[in-house]
């Protein structure tokens, strides 16, 4: 394709990916090098019957001015991030002093907003995507070895929890989990505790925000295993029965490493959805418990003042984070064109 | 089926329970859901007594009836949430045909090229549809605060338009990919143009993609969260935001029932969706995967 009528046929796209997603990272960038404004003080003196006072005042007119000149806010460089809401580098520095033993030190790190968030990300990324991938495999599995009537339901119904909105069936989890919902009653039934409930508990919050995510996910890894069970090659099944493999044996060095492919796929869009979760913490109002990194950029752009710069900050740093994550991908994916060629 | 493949019977019985299970686990919440938003508050959380919640008791005492539309009325006509239900619409429509139109061009051409910044332009798109949107979401409100354009619907829409484009390209460029050649490369030996060979050869025969990118499109303008809820003032929320803002208002006057009639009236299209597109909706997911 010529190089003028491919610019012209993805124009419209790339301008758009330009405008809305490139520039707004630079804007991140600089907002993040910058903090509002201080109120201008002004200093009154009130004089009466009984002698002058002093009083001072925020000058509304004087800041909203200096808001308007400068609508980025003064220049901070990298003080942001080295707050104590970011990468707290006084705080940890004294904490490496002063904690005696790592888990000490871990503890007191799990105190600082931003260590807490990524603490939780982290956690949530690294249990959820192999539990989901499993579950997806087990799932296709059983499938394929079910009469066929039973098929179109469960694709049609497996469907459900991952194409609902991760708000909403988050919610609709949470409801049922509440001390008063059935299943937080069944919980209390089982532990043969009355007082039991899931939101008071971190160790609870965190195991059901974690089933909330399998739960969300699973049906996804699940269809993509179904669909490369249906090109599983017959006749190599069909071998391995002869030479005596048993129905695990075949699953494991005939099915399985034909699905390998499929597992690096299904691994990477993991990846990539749980890093950013962030609706289930909203749901089911755990931000006591536990917050993720998404969360604490949310948190800090909502409410009455909006925190653009700590916010900005925080999504710089996420960003990285996700590039370290994808690095290993990308790598690939390159090398992989360079051997195409 | 030979008799040799023919799974044993145990086998077959864990595999049956195994997906019966989970099958519960899937579609019960829902179903609960549902059944429990025509009771009254005092149902659907029931100190009491579970059973409560299935046969109504308190329903029963509070209204006369087994079941209630008051989640429904106060949701839908008292916290109008069919305002809500109109801004959906109208931004699911608009980011459907404008990011299918952008896509499918820079999809179809990004297909037939074979230049090296084809690629390039992928592997960004790739590492776009990686981050986060909230982040970009800071990234936006400053400057339209600046310029006047927060709140507005269809900012929005170019919004999530974009935040969508590099998943559309993706899905679009594979499915392109499957095209032959030969097709549109004929009809330029015929004389046509690029342009008018994508318009008379490829059109007619990508609708199949078109539709499966559409669908999902669809779900991320309707499903979409931190974009609505940041960037759209408070009478042009959709849905999702909405539900989001009944959850700080409403639950604290005791009527979270709005949220759950609201919760299901959202899963209601989503449902019917699936029952009508499950083969498209699965080739979609499994597109990339195939591709690699």
């Amino acid at each position: 394709m010529k190089h003028k009528t491919f610019f012209w046929f993805v124009f419209p796209s790339v301008l758009l990916m330009i405008l809305f997603i490139a520039l707004p990272l630079v804007s991140v960038v600089t907002q993040s090098l910058y903090s509002k404004h201080e109120q201008v003080i002004v200093e009154v003196e009130n004089c009466g019957p009984f002698g002058c006072t002093k009083a001072t005042t925020v000058d509304q007119e004087a800041t909203a001015a200096l808001e308007e000149a400068e609508p980025l806010g003064k220049w901070a460089g990298l003080d942001i991030y080295k707050d104590r809401n970011h990468l707290a580098i006084n705080e940890v520095g004294q904490a490496w002093i002063n904690s005696d033993g790592l888990p000490d030190f871990g503890r007191t790190l799990m105190n600082l907003p931003f260590y807490k968030a990524l603490g939780f990300t982290i956690t949530y990324t690294a249990i959820v995507t192999p539990l989901t991938i499993i579950l997806g495999f087990f799932i296709a599995i059983a499938v394929n070895s079910v009469a066929r009537a039973m098929r179109g339901p469960t694709i049609f119904f497996s469907l459900l929890p991952m194409i609902v909105t991760p708000l909403v069936g988050s919610l609709i989890i949470f409801w049922m989990v509440d001390a008063r919902g059935i299943l937080g009653t069944g919980l209390q039934w089982l532990a043969s505790d009355p007082s039991l409930s899931v939101k008071a508990s971190t160790p609870l919050m965190w195991a059901m925000l974690m089933f909330y995510g399998v739960w969300h996910s699973a049906p996804f890894a699940f269809i993509v295993y179904y669909a490369g069970l249906q090109t599983v090659n017959q006749d190599t099944l069909e071998a391995a029965m002869i030479d005596g493999a048993s129905r695990w044996e075949r699953i494991r060095y005939v099915v399985v490493p034909h699905l390998a492919p499929l597992t690096t796929f299904i691994a990477l869009i993991q990846l990539m959805d749980n890093f950013r979760v962030f609706e289930p913490i909203i749901s089911f109002s755990a931000a006591a418990h536990a917050t993720s990194l998404s969360y604490a950029i949310f948190n800090d752009l909502g409410g009455e003042t909006r925190l653009l710069s700590s916010a900005a900050a925080t999504s710089v740093l996420t960003i990285i984070f996700v590039a370290m994550l994808l690095s290993p991908v990308l790598v690939r994916t390159w090398r992989d064109f360079g051997t195409q060629k | 089926m030979s008799v040799a493949t023919r799974r044993p019977l145990n086998v077959r019985f864990l595999a049956t329970s195994f997906l019966v299970l989970w099958l519960i686990m899937a579609a019960f919440p829902f179903l609960w859901t549902l059944w429990g938003s025509f009771k009254v508050e005092g149902d659907f959380f029931s100190k009491a007594d579970w059973a409560n919640s299935l046969f109504g008791t308190l329903t029963r005492v509070e209204t006369g009836g087994a079941f209630t539309g008051d989640g429904y009325y106060g949701a839908w006509i008292q916290e109008e949430f069919w305002r809500a239900a109109l801004n959906t619409v109208i931004v699911c429509f608009f980011v459907v045909t404008i990011s299918l139109t952008c896509g499918t061009l820079a999809g179809y051409a990004l297909s037939r090229s074979t230049y090296r910044y084809a690629f390039w332009l992928l592997l960004f798109a790739l590492i776009f549809r990686a981050m986060p949107p909230i982040t970009l979401v800071s990234g936006y409100l400053l400057p339209f605060f600046e310029w006047n354009l927060w709140g507005h619907l269809s900012t929005t829409i170019i919004v999530l338009v974009a935040i969508n484009q590099p998943f559309t390209l993706w899905m679009l460029h594979s499915f392109f990919k499957n095209i032959p050649k030969d097709l549109d490369e004929s009809a330029m030996v015929d004389g046509c143009t690029r342009f008018q060979a994508f318009r008379h050869v490829i059109i007619p025969v990508m609708w199949p993609g078109v539709i499966t990118t559409g669908l999902f499109s669809f779900l991320l303008a309707f499903n979409d969260f931190a974009t609505t809820t940041m960037l759209l003032s408070k009478e042009n929320h959709t849905m999702i935001p909405k539900i989001f803002s009944f959850l700080g208002t409403t639950q604290t006057k005791g009527n979270v029932m709005f949220a759950v009639a609201a919760v299901v009236s959202v899963t209601a299209p989503l449902f019917v969706m699936i029952l009508f597109f499950q083969r498209q909706i699965v080739s979609g997911l499994t597109a990339g995967a195939v591709k690699g």
